[in-house]
């Protein structure tokens, strides 16, 4: 978002007219520019059109958004008021607090909310067609997510910092508090366990990708030894090292591949999982310097350098969209990447990128203690989930640019597709779609893996597609197979960052509880209850990410829809939050802000978890494939794609376990909802505005600006 | 802007970014505040700093 060149233009001129020509011309062309991009996008029906025109349709609604309706946002709705002092500037102590420039602090909350989860949401969308991810992506975060992460922002920095569990226990009582925290910590640990799958998928069976994710723990070793030991403080150029070293494992992956190391580097999902809870568990008792840190900070690189790089190959290679704009799976909902119908399915399909509820935690911990000047939150909330929405644009485009034949023969469960490319490639004909069993082997080899059958976990599609993005621009052929371990690598960095972080973040939060029934557990030094505590959260997504490795239906098919409805039930509850602060503060006519994205929001979760309990239809609800495997374990059949008995009674289990997961999920939200809905409407009762949280009022000595805006016209209504 | 000037203001960015500028920063309050007492050294900053962090873990997203 070009942020900063947007004009502020009616501050220093309130009595002349409010919007000078040169403004109405850029905007009037900026408009004219979108709608263009949306009319090509529209009126295309069988032709194949350029990316570029998806590109530029989102950039034009995103800045349309920003300059108009995050401006209504901040002026009719939140009110921040720059005479005011920041927690940052007044609870000042160079540590937590402290005010940061506007762009550096741009840099980090973009940072700490883009991960691995606007990438991987639209390329498993996809199976719908670009069309209506593109369009729930765009409207999505313009209406729903960015409108969240900005008015957390703002209500968390108007409390001194407050989480979201807090200020929903403040603003909506115990009950709705408790459940809220509840909650979190659960969402948590399924966001762990499907992140990892992820990476699991990604690397099982690949030496390169292996090895070369394996390199980054030395890497990181040596990193935080160099910050820490050797040139202490020296973050900018221990990083540069690292992105160095970085590039030369990618590089030395395919030297190995072909060497006699390639056997120990070749690893089954199964032992990849053992693998991984064992990082994982390492890695959260390890003092934060030696691990954590550098590779938050090489993930960080890593990824402004990765996205910035991706926005220029697909502005340059101009790729041509492949996929249908609408696929048939859209409307029949018998895809078989995620199985059930466009609402809702899509819109839980698609997280981050459109709406995250997850943001609400990092725009209401870090963030509002750094911020310098109120109305900054619309810069850093909006325009920062903007560009997270961007980066899922750009992962739609990367999975639309593959052939459809090659996108479901590496996204359909593997039960479906078999292991050769013959039956593969009979498979995706059954789906509808054509690739021969040589263009499938072709594909493989032309980015050096041993296959690309039923690589599903969205990884490996983007990194085929951000492959031919970058090849076409950097390279030429011979990279293709760098590009792609490149793309591997860059996404398993993140999600082993968010592993990292969120079995610390999980640690702490059940250290908290534990600590109330025994004192000790919730001392933070106290060395056995951080290492029962780690693992007992390590143990939790181990287990999903288990069950999902070893799932015969597919563990990512089975398992992302329920990361998707937990993620969105989270944004439901900050939703729910914002509108009851809103509402108490005596802003009802205001409330529609947040609140029809609550509805909205609530709809979508609510409609995809009732289908997935009482659904009949054994792919989209959990019990009803309970029943026809455990009917058919009493008949002493073993239906496909399971081969064996065990496999039967693994495919009872798991459905138990997702469905019962979901309704514990539905409960908890319904418990917050309920009580938000209590107190809102006590406070439309009640006369006069009921009594606010909000720290009070402090004369800012920061910056104070000359004037205040101009009245708003009606502002006095 | 000239090259070297836009490539001393990446660096100035990164340093921001990454906190390496947050050691200058946390010296000039130590001066404001206490003015008599020396203060740490970078070594000794950086251990305080990674003890701050092991007691606040910070959440990513997906």
């Amino acid at each position: 978002m070009p942020a900063t060149a947007l004009p502020e233009a009616d501050r220093s001129a309130p009595e002349k007219s409010r919007i000078s020509a040169r403004s109405i011309l850029l905007w009037t062309t900026v408009a004219l520019l979108g709608a263009v991009a949306w009319g090509v996008l529209a009126l295309a029906r069988g032709e194949k059109i350029s990316a570029v025109w998806l590109v530029i349709a989102a950039l034009g609604s995103y800045a349309i958004a920003y300059r108009f309706y995050s401006r209504f946002i901040a002026r009719r709705v939140l009110q921040p008021d720059d005479h005011r002092a920041t927690p940052a500037e007044r609870l000042e102590d160079g540590v937590d607090f402290h005010p940061t420039d506007r762009r550096v602090l741009l840099g980090h909350h973009f940072a700490a909310i883009a991960g691995a989860g606007p990438l991987v949401g639209p390329v498993l969308a996809a199976q719908m067609g670009y069309l209506p991810g593109t369009l729930w992506i765009v409207a999505g975060v313009i209406f729903a997510g960015a409108v969240q992460d900005m008015v957390v922002l703002f209500l968390s920095m108007r409390r001194d910092g407050k989480s979201l569990g807090q200020m929903a226990r403040d603003e909506i009582g115990r009950a709705g508090g408790a459940a809220a925290l509840i909650a979190v910590f659960a969402i948590m640990i399924i966001l762990l366990g499907v992140l990892a799958l992820v990476v699991v998928n990604a690397l099982a069976h690949s030496p390169w990708g292996t090895f070369s994710v394996a390199m980054t723990i030395p890497i990181a070793l040596f990193m935080g030894f160099w910050m820490h030991r050797i040139r202490p403080g020296r973050v900018v150029e221990a990083s540069l090292i690292g992105v160095a070293l970085l590039l030369l494992a990618i590089a030395g992956g395919s030297w190995v591949q072909n060497s006699s190391l390639a056997s120990t580097f070749t690893l089954s999902p199964t032992t990849l999982v053992f693998c991984l809870i064992g990082y994982g568990f390492v890695a959260s008792v390890l003092p934060v310097w030696m691990l954590l840190a550098p590779r938050d900070y090489l993930s960080t690189f890593m990824k402004i350098g990765t996205i910035a790089l991706l926005a220029v190959g697909v502005v340059v290679a101009a790729p041509v969209l492949h996929a249908d704009a609408v696929s048939k799976f859209a409307t029949s909902g018998t895809g078989p990447v995620f199985a059930g119908s466009l609402f809702p399915f899509l819109f839980i399909t698609i997280a981050c990128g459109a709406l995250s509820g997850f943001h609400a935690l990092v725009s209401s911990g870090t963030t509002p203690k750094l911020i310098r000047k109120e109305s900054q939150v619309r810069m850093i909330g909006y325009g920062a989930m903007l560009m997270e929405s961007f980066v899922a644009i750009m992962a739609l485009i990367a999975a639309a640019t593959l052939e459809p034949g090659l996108y479901y023969a590496m996204n359909a469960p593997a039960g479906l597709l078999g292991a050769t490319a013959q039956s593969a490639s009979h498979a995706v004909a059954g789906l509808g779609f054509t690739i021969t069993p040589d263009q499938l082997t072709h594909a493989a080899r032309a980015v050096e893996e041993q296959t690309l059958i039923a690589r599903s976990g969205g990884a490996p599609t983007l990194a085929v597609g951000m492959s031919e993005i970058f090849s076409g621009v950097f390279g030429g052929t011979a990279m293709k197979a760098f590009w792609y371990h490149f793309a591997i690598m860059f996404e398993a960095l993140f999600i082993l960052t968010t592993v990292d972080a969120g079995t610390r973040v999980g640690r702490f939060m059940l250290q908290d509880m534990l600590g109330n029934v025994w004192k000790p557990v919730g001392r933070v030094n106290w060395k056995p209850g951080i290492w029962l505590c780690s693992g007992l959260v390590v143990a939790a997504w181990g287990y999903f990410l288990y069950s999902g490795a070893t799932d015969p239906l597919g563990g990512i098919n089975q398992l992302f829809p329920l990361f998707g409805i937990a993620n969105q039930l989270l944004a439901a509850v900050a939703l729910a939050v914002c509108t009851t602060v809103l509402v108490k503060s005596g802003r009802l006519r205001w409330a529609w802000v947040t609140g029809v994205p609550l509805a909205w929001v609530v709809a979508v979760t609510f409609t995809a978890g009732w289908q997935k309990i009482f659904s009949d239809d054994p792919k989209v609800g959990f019990f009803a494939q309970r029943a026809k495997y455990a009917d058919a374990i009493d008949a002493g059949q073993v239906l496909p794609p399971a081969k064996t008995l065990d496999d039967m009674h693994t495919v009872v289990t798991n459905s138990t376990v997702d469905g019962v997961l979901i309704a514990l999920f539905l409960l908890l939200v319904a418990v917050v909802l309920v009580n938000a809905a209590v107190v809102c409407l006590r406070a439309v009762r009640a006369p006069g505005v009921l009594p606010t949280t909000e720290a009070p009022y402090v004369e800012s000595r920061i910056d104070v600006p000359e004037q205040a805006g101009e009245a708003l016209a009606g502002a006095r209504s | 802007m000239n090259a070297r000037q836009w490539l001393r203001a990446v660096g100035r960015y990164l340093r921001e970014l990454t906190g390496e500028a947050e050691y200058d920063r946390y010296c000039g309050r130590h001066r404001r505040h206490h003015p008599l007492a020396p203060a740490p050294t970078r070594r000794e900053y950086q251990v305080l700093r990674a003890l701050h962090r092991e007691a606040h873990p910070q959440g990513r997203c997906c």
